[in-house]
Order: C-alpha cells, then sequence, then structure tokens
C-alpha cells in the first residue's frame, strides 16, 4: 500500500522536472559556439557521395590543401537548418568556402530545400545513415565546424549558426589562412 | 465607444468569474444550497459576457477601427471581409479573448445543461473551471487587451500575414480553441470528482460529451491544418513534425486514449485513477501546446504571433494549474474506492493496451519536441525532425492498428482467446493477402509503406466486423460511430502509405513550350502571366497539363507578393482525381530564363483527410447516440415517476 502511495505522487515529480526545462528554455538567453573537444584534432577520414544531381560528393581530401573551409551539417527536415541558410550565404559572401553533409535526407527533399532557402554549398555529401556526423562528434542538426587548410577542425559551432555569430566566424577563418 | 463596451463586458466576466469560485468554495464547506444554487445562472452570464466581449471585437475588425491599436496592427482597411473578421482572432491579443469566450460558453452550457452529475461534484466542476477562466482574464486584463486605443489613429493598418490569408486558416484556431477549452471542461470534471472523492460511472458519463466533442473538434483542427501546410507552404508534405503541429497533436493523443478510458469507466467502473490522470494530461498538453506556440521557445514554420513574455504567463498558469490538480490528484486518488476489475482477455484488457500505446506514442511526441528545449538548456539550438519521429512513432503506431483492429471484437469482461483468433481470422487473411500482393507488385515501395497499407485493409475489414449478424436497426449510433472512426483510421493510414510509396516528384527548369512528366501526365509550360487579386499582385506559370490522349487541361501556380507587409507566398495549383492529386508549384526564375517547377504526382493522397474527416464523423455519431440515449433515459425516468404517482 505505502509504495502505491508514493507512486501517486510520481505524475508531480515527473510534471515538476517538464517545468523545469521548459522554463529553463524561456530563462535562458539562446545558443553560442561552444569550444568542444573535437577542436584541434583531425578531420575522420570519409569519402560522401554526391547528395543531389550535378553537385560533387564530399570526403576527406576536399579539407586538405585548398584553405580553410566551413563544413555544414543539416538537413532539409531541420527547421533551425533553414532559419540559419541566410547566414551561411552571408558567410559564402563574405568568401568562405562552405560545404555540406546532408543527414537522413533524399535528393528531391535537400533540392527543394536548396530551392526555397538558397545554396551556399560548393559540395554536399550524402550521410544517410549519419555516420560522418557521430564520426565529427556532432550530436545534432545543425551544426558547423571550421576546418583549416591542413584538415584539422578549428572551431566547432553547435546549433543554429546567427547574424552575431558571423564574426566570430570570420575572425577563425582569416586565422587559420 | 464599442471598444470600451467590450473591456467593460471583460471586466465584469472576470468579476463573476471571481464570485463563482468564492460561491463554490464556501457552498462545498458550508454545505449551503442557496449559494450552490446560484452558481449556475453566474456561470451563464459570465459566459454571455464574454461572448459580447468577442462580439464587440469583431465588430471593431469588421468597422476597421483604426483607432483600436490591434485593429491596427493587425488589419487592414483593404482586405476582403472574411479576413477583417478572421483578423481579430489571427493576432496573439484576440485569439486569447476567443480562449476564453469559448471557455466561458462551454462553463454556461454545463450549467445549463448537466443535470446527472452529483450537485457537488457539478458545484467544484464549475468552481474549477473559474478557476481556469481567472487566470487568462488575468492574462487579457493586465497583459494583453486587446481594445487598447491608439491616439492618434492610423489611416491604415499593417495587414494580416498573408500565409494567413486563407478560408480554411480563418477556421483553424477556432476549431482547435473549441478543443482544447472542451478539455479544459473534462480536467474541471476531473477536478470535481477528485474534491468531492466522486469517481465513477456518473462522472464518466458526464464528461464524455465534453471529451468526445473537443475530440471530434481537435481531429477537425488537426485534418484541416495538415491540408493547409499541403497546399499553402508548396513543400509537397502534409505533416511535419513542426512543433506547432505536435502542440496539436499531443492533445488529441491524450483525448484519443481520454476517450476510450472514460467508456471503460462509464460503462464498467474500471479505470478510475487513471481516466482521471488522463483527463489532467489531455488539458496539460493542450496548454502546453498553446505555450509553446505562443511563446516563440521553439523554432517553427509556422511561427506568428511569438512573444516570450506571454509564453512565461502561460507557463506560470500551466504550473499552478496542473501543478494543483496533480497534487490533488496525489492526495485523493488513494482514498477512491478501486472499481472493478477484469480478464487479461478482454475488452478492457484491449482498452488499456491501446491507451498504454497512445501515451508511448504521446511520451515520443512530447520528448522529441521539447528535446531541443533541453539542448538550448546546455546552449545549443538542435532539432530532431521527421527521421526521429517516423522512425519511432511509426512502428507503435502500426502496433495501435493492430489493437484498435481486435478490440472492438472482443468482449467485456472476459473472453475466450480461442474465440477471439476465430473472429480475426478474416481481417488477418486479408491483411496478409494485401501485403503479399503489395511485395510482388511493387516490391520497391519500402516496408513501412507496404505494412501501412497491409494493415490498413486488415484493419478496414476488422473495423466493419462489430456490425457483423446486427439487427442494423436496434444498432446504437454510438457503435456505427465507432466502426466509422475505426474506418477512417484505416482510410488516413492508407493514404499515408501510399503517399510515401508511391508519390512521384519532378524539379525541374523549363523554357516556355518545354514539357516535363510525372507519373501519367505530360506537363508544358505555356508561359506567365500576371495575375492581380483584391491585395496581392502574383505571378502566374501556365501549364498545360495532358494525360495520354485525354483533354489538356490548364493549371496555374502562383507566386504571390502581398505588399502589407510585403511578402511572398507560393499558391501551388492541385488538381484532384479520384486515384490522387496532380501538385504543382512555380519557383523562381533562374539566372538562364528558365522558370523552376516543381510537380508531384501523389497517388491517393486525398484518402488522409477524408479518412480524418471520417474519424471526426465517426465522433459526431458517437456523441449523437450517447445523447440520444440520455435523453431516452430520462424521459423513462419520468414515465415511471408519473406511472408511480398515478398508481402508488
Amino acid at each position: 500500500m505505502k509504495v502505491r502511495h508514493i507512486l501517486l505522487w510520481l505524475p508531480l515529480v515527473l510534471f515538476a522536472v517538464l517545468m523545469i526545462v521548459v522554463a529553463t528554455g524561456v530563462i535562458r538567453p539562446n545558443t553560442h559556439a561552444v569550444r568542444s573537444h573535437m577542436t584541434g584534432k583531425p578531420v575522420p577520414a570519409f569519402t560522401l557521395s554526391p547528395m543531389v544531381p550535378g553537385k560533387p560528393g564530399l570526403s576527406t581530401t576536399d579539407f586538405i590543401g585548398h584553405g580553410p573551409r566551413l563544413l555544414n551539417v543539416f538537413g532539409s527536415w531541420c527547421v533551425p537548418c533553414a532559419a540559419e541558410a541566410g547566414e551561411l550565404q552571408k558567410l559564402k559572401a563574405l568568401g568562405v568556402p562552405v560545404e555540406g553533409v546532408a543527414i537522413r535526407d533524399k535528393p528531391q527533399d535537400v533540392q527543394a530545400f536548396l530551392a526555397r532557402y538558397g545554396d551556399p554549398y560548393d559540395r554536399i555529401g550524402d550521410d544517410s545513415r549519419a555516420r560522418v556526423q557521430l564520426a565529427m562528434g556532432s550530436s545534432g542538426v545543425p551544426e558547423s565546424f571550421l576546418i583549416d587548410g591542413k584538415g584539422r577542425i578549428v572551431l566547432q559551432h553547435i546549433g543554429a549558426i546567427r547574424a552575431d555569430d558571423i564574426p566570430g566566424i570570420i575572425a577563425a577563418w582569416k586565422a587559420a589562412q | 465607444m464599442i471598444a470600451e463596451s467590450g473591456l467593460a463586458a471583460l471586466w465584469f466576466a472576470a468579476a463573476l468569474a471571481l464570485l463563482q469560485v468564492a460561491l463554490a468554495g464556501l457552498a462545498l464547506r458550508l454545505r449551503n444550497d442557496d449559494m450552490t444554487a446560484a452558481i449556475r445562472p453566474v456561470a451563464m452570464v459570465q459566459g454571455l459576457l464574454c461572448a459580447g466581449a468577442m462580439a464587440c471585437l469583431i465588430t471593431v475588425f469588421a468597422q476597421s477601427d483604426m483607432s483600436v491599436r490591434l485593429v491596427f496592427e493587425n488589419s487592414s482597411a483593404v482586405k476582403p471581409m472574411l479576413y477583417k473578421i478572421a483578423g481579430a482572432w489571427g493576432n496573439h491579443e484576440g485569439s486569447m479573448l476567443l480562449w476564453v469566450t469559448i471557455l466561458g460558453l462551454a462553463g454556461a452550457a454545463v450549467a445549463l445543461f448537466e443535470r446527472q452529475l452529483e450537485q457537488r461534484t457539478l458545484t467544484a466542476t464549475l468552481g474549477a473551471q473559474a478557476v481556469i477562466a481567472l487566470g487568462f482574464y488575468a492574462f487579457l486584463l493586465f497583459a494583453s487587451n486587446p481594445f487598447a486605443r491608439l491616439w492618434p489613429p492610423a489611416a491604415d493598418g499593417q495587414g494580416l500575414n498573408p500565409l494567413l490569408q486563407d478560408p480554411g486558416l480563418a477556421l483553424h484556431p477556432p476549431t482547435l480553441y473549441v478543443g482544447y477549452v472542451g478539455l479544459s471542461v473534462a480536467f474541471s470534471f476531473a477536478v470535481g470528482a477528485l474534491v468531492t472523492r466522486d469517481v465513477g460511472p456518473q462522472f464518466a458519463r458526464a464528461m464524455r460529451p465534453w471529451v468526445l466533442g473537443a475530440w471530434i473538434f481537435l481531429t477537425l483542427g488537426i485534418t484541416a491544418g495538415s491540408y493547409w501546410a499541403y497546399y499553402e507552404l508548396g513543400w509537397g508534405g502534409w505533416w511535419f513534425w513542426d512543433p506547432v503541429e505536435n502542440a496539436s497533436l499531443m492533445p488529441w493523443l491524450a483525448a484519443t486514449a481520454l476517450l476510450h478510458s472514460v467508456s471503460v469507466l462509464a460503462t464498467r467502473d474500471g479505470l478510475r485513477a487513471w481516466t482521471v490522470m488522463l483527463a489532467v494530461v489531455a488539458f496539460s498538453m493542450s496548454m502546453i501546446g498553446t505555450f509553446l506556440v505562443r511563446s516563440g521557445v521553439l523554432t517553427s514554420v509556422h511561427a506568428f504571433a511569438v512573444d516570450p513574455e506571454r509564453g512565461t504567463f502561460i507557463l506560470v498558469l500551466l504550473a499552478l494549474y496542473i501543478g494543483g490538480a496533480l497534487a490533488l490528484f496525489g492526495a485523493r486518488i488513494g482514498t477512491v474506492r478501486q472499481g472493478n476489475t477484469f480478464d487479461l482477455v478482454s475488452r478492457e484488457a484491449g482498452l488499456v493496451l491501446n491507451n498504454l500505446l497512445l501515451s508511448v506514442i504521446l511520451g515520443i511526441v512530447l520528448i522529441g519536441t521539447l528535446y531541443p528545449l533541453v539542448a538550448q538548456g546546455f546552449g545549443v539550438q538542435l532539432s530532431v525532425g521527421k527521421p526521429f519521429f517516423d522512425k519511432t512513432a511509426g512502428p507503435i503506431a502500426l502496433a495501435l492498428m493492430l489493437v484498435l483492429a481486435v478490440g472492438p471484437l472482443l468482449r467485456w469482461r472476459r473472453d475466450d482467446a480461442q474465440a477471439v483468433l476465430g473472429r480475426v481470422t478474416i481481417p488477418l487473411g486479408v491483411a496478409i493477402l494485401a501485403a503479399v500482393i503489395l511485395v510482388l507488385l511493387t516490391p520497391r515501395a519500402g516496408a513501412m509503406p507496404i505494412l501501412g497499407l497491409a494493415f490498413a485493409a486488415g484493419l478496414a475489414v476488422a473495423s466493419v466486423a462489430p456490425l457483423w449478424r446486427r439487427n442494423l436497426k436496434r444498432t446504437p449510433w454510438f457503435i456505427f460511430g465507432m466502426v466509422l472512426a475505426h474506418l477512417g483510421v484505416a482510410v488516413a493510414v492508407a493514404g499515408m502509405a501510399s503517399d510515401s510509396a508511391f508519390t512521384q516528384e519532378r524539379l525541374t527548369a523549363l523554357r516556355f513550350g518545354e514539357t516535363a512528366t510525372v507519373g501519367p501526365y505530360d506537363v508544358t509550360l505555356k508561359g506567365v502571366k500576371p495575375v492581380v487579386g483584391e491585395n496581392w499582385s502574383a505571378i502566374a506559370g501556365v501549364l498545360i497539363v495532358k494525360r495520354g490522349t485525354d483533354r489538356p487541361f490548364v493549371m496555374e501556380p502562383q507566386q504571390r507578393f502581398f505588399s502589407t507587409p510585403p511578402t511572398t507566398t507560393n499558391e501551388s495549383a492541385i488538381v484532384t482525381r479520384w486515384n490522387g492529386q496532380l501538385y504543382t508549384v512555380l519557383g523562381q526564375q533562374n539566372a538562364d530564363g528558365r522558370w523552376q517547377v516543381r510537380l508531384w504526382w501523389k497517388p491517393f493522397v486525398t484518402l488522409i483527410w477524408i479518412g480524418g474527416a471520417m474519424i471526426a464523423l465517426g465522433g459526431l455519431l458517437a456523441l449523437i447516440g450517447h445523447m440520444r440515449r440520455t435523453m431516452k433515459m430520462r424521459r423513462r425516468a419520468r414515465e415511471y415517476d408519473e406511472w408511480a404517482e398515478a398508481w402508488l
């Protein structure tokens, strides 16, 4: 009987946890780039086939000897990715080359996404099982990695890139030249 | 003057709500009959005052009174009349007023019509209803006054979000709100029953029409919203697992579970604590839904009317109401006598399994929707999206269909497993046959769509099986309602599976005169032409569509430009045939002069919304059926009383 009575309070406890989660979402300010354990490490070896017709796929060798580039992990199904698309275009316009890895996606969906939100990518790799994403130490979508010309990760940006993140990324990109 | 009258009506309504809470509390404590009797009229007048305030707001919007700030911010004198009126609730303040209006009217309806419930439980219920209303009155009057004036008055307004300028969307929010508010009434009933420890069949029968009604409106709202997203967003998809969509799906899932558990409580007096729990969960899901939509804490494709501060207010209300109800639950439910028990193979057990599976799906959707918030707590903005939901909720939905097929074929209390197997032979055979045929014909359709279609075929047969060998004339309407709703699930699932298995898509750029093929259709871009509407202008692509040797027809998808506020929308052109829809979207013009055109051929996609409508209609039949039975019982009781008076 005792246990049953304690169990009856469980919904309230769960609800309290839920409220705390939601409340922190309201109170906390939004994203910032984080320094992660991946910075300073080499990009894991991978080769991805092309995601959309007319655009090459992506492999590790593309990041060696071609100057620093931004690798953006995205998905056409991901809403923050759509929100970040404009900022990637801006980075591209400022001279930062952007490469894409599409996670669990279909060619038609990616094409529709690019047609709708713009296409900053030089290459897009098809990571249908999120293998490269996991190897890069990325936990979700979107995420971006700045990789120097020698294939080393200089900066990991978790979450959508926003307008006020751009100066920091540009600075890191210039420093990696 | 009209605006001030509306504000006054709102203040009076709030005062009456306060009175209603006080009366309920005192009546329960002092067991005073006069006070108990006074609650009903107070609730009715409160409802009327709310309706009056809403009418005032609609009037100032219809007159385009630009001296009212809300009208200036959300309307424009050059809009069509329908959207001027819909503009009244197409914004934060107005939609909150609509919410309290429906809440007030629902309270009035409970006061007017409820005759079965024990008097004290009804008093507690109306008290709980008034507490909920008070929170929203405070919100309106102190934080979002819809009647605030603008001085000096503006010449013209700033317009309504053009995406919302659509007949379907003018009616979409009110439909969902009726659903949410209906669940708030169920919540109040649950709180009332907990306060007086009166959790039994009577309480379930009083609550059932509200749950059913709310559920019908939620079903309609979700179905219509899904169709709106389908043709207005121009992405060819009908469900995006977007936070705003999930916000309407979660209360629906909880209401569906509640609908089934409440009938166990009403007919068999079982599942007492669980039903009360679900009533609380269902309303908390609708409040969490409102919070997610209003607060903007999650990024959404449907992000209109977002304001974090107001979100916080709803969050506080949510914490108070749900936290309070759950504390009451913890304290009281242990003292409620346990209801009837049942066998492992029985209708009740089937319904419990249905409830568990629905709860699991609800949990998945809740976690998937809130995961970005949790991540944000650690300073990260992420989204889990469609792949997560499809992979996790899909298989459970299939299991749910299995329960849905077998459940209605089970007897109450106890059934024989062998006999049940006999009853499901035919549906099972149909499902297997369908699966075999599909695998042979379309081996590349994918496992989930084939399973979905096969399950849908089996479910379709199983869902009409309860009518087998029944005298149809004497079958109660709610049985027909159940059959129709379950058949609707089969139809909708068949549509979803068909869409994901057989849809053909073409993304292409065409010069004038060039042709692209999608499915059985050849589509030729003949040209583009300008079109002018009441408050927009557009470029329309003229597509000549031909199927084999049939007569060609014209489709004109548009890119629409609105001036107030400046926005572009895609107006897809859709042609519906008996076997599917041809869906066309005009994109931008490329640098080389070619126009981007997106074409989809979607076989049997319309079944999704037809199924949704069938589910809602089934709910309506069940509601009418239960009401007829209640009235019949009441009449019989009266006749007995008259007979007894005359003869005994």
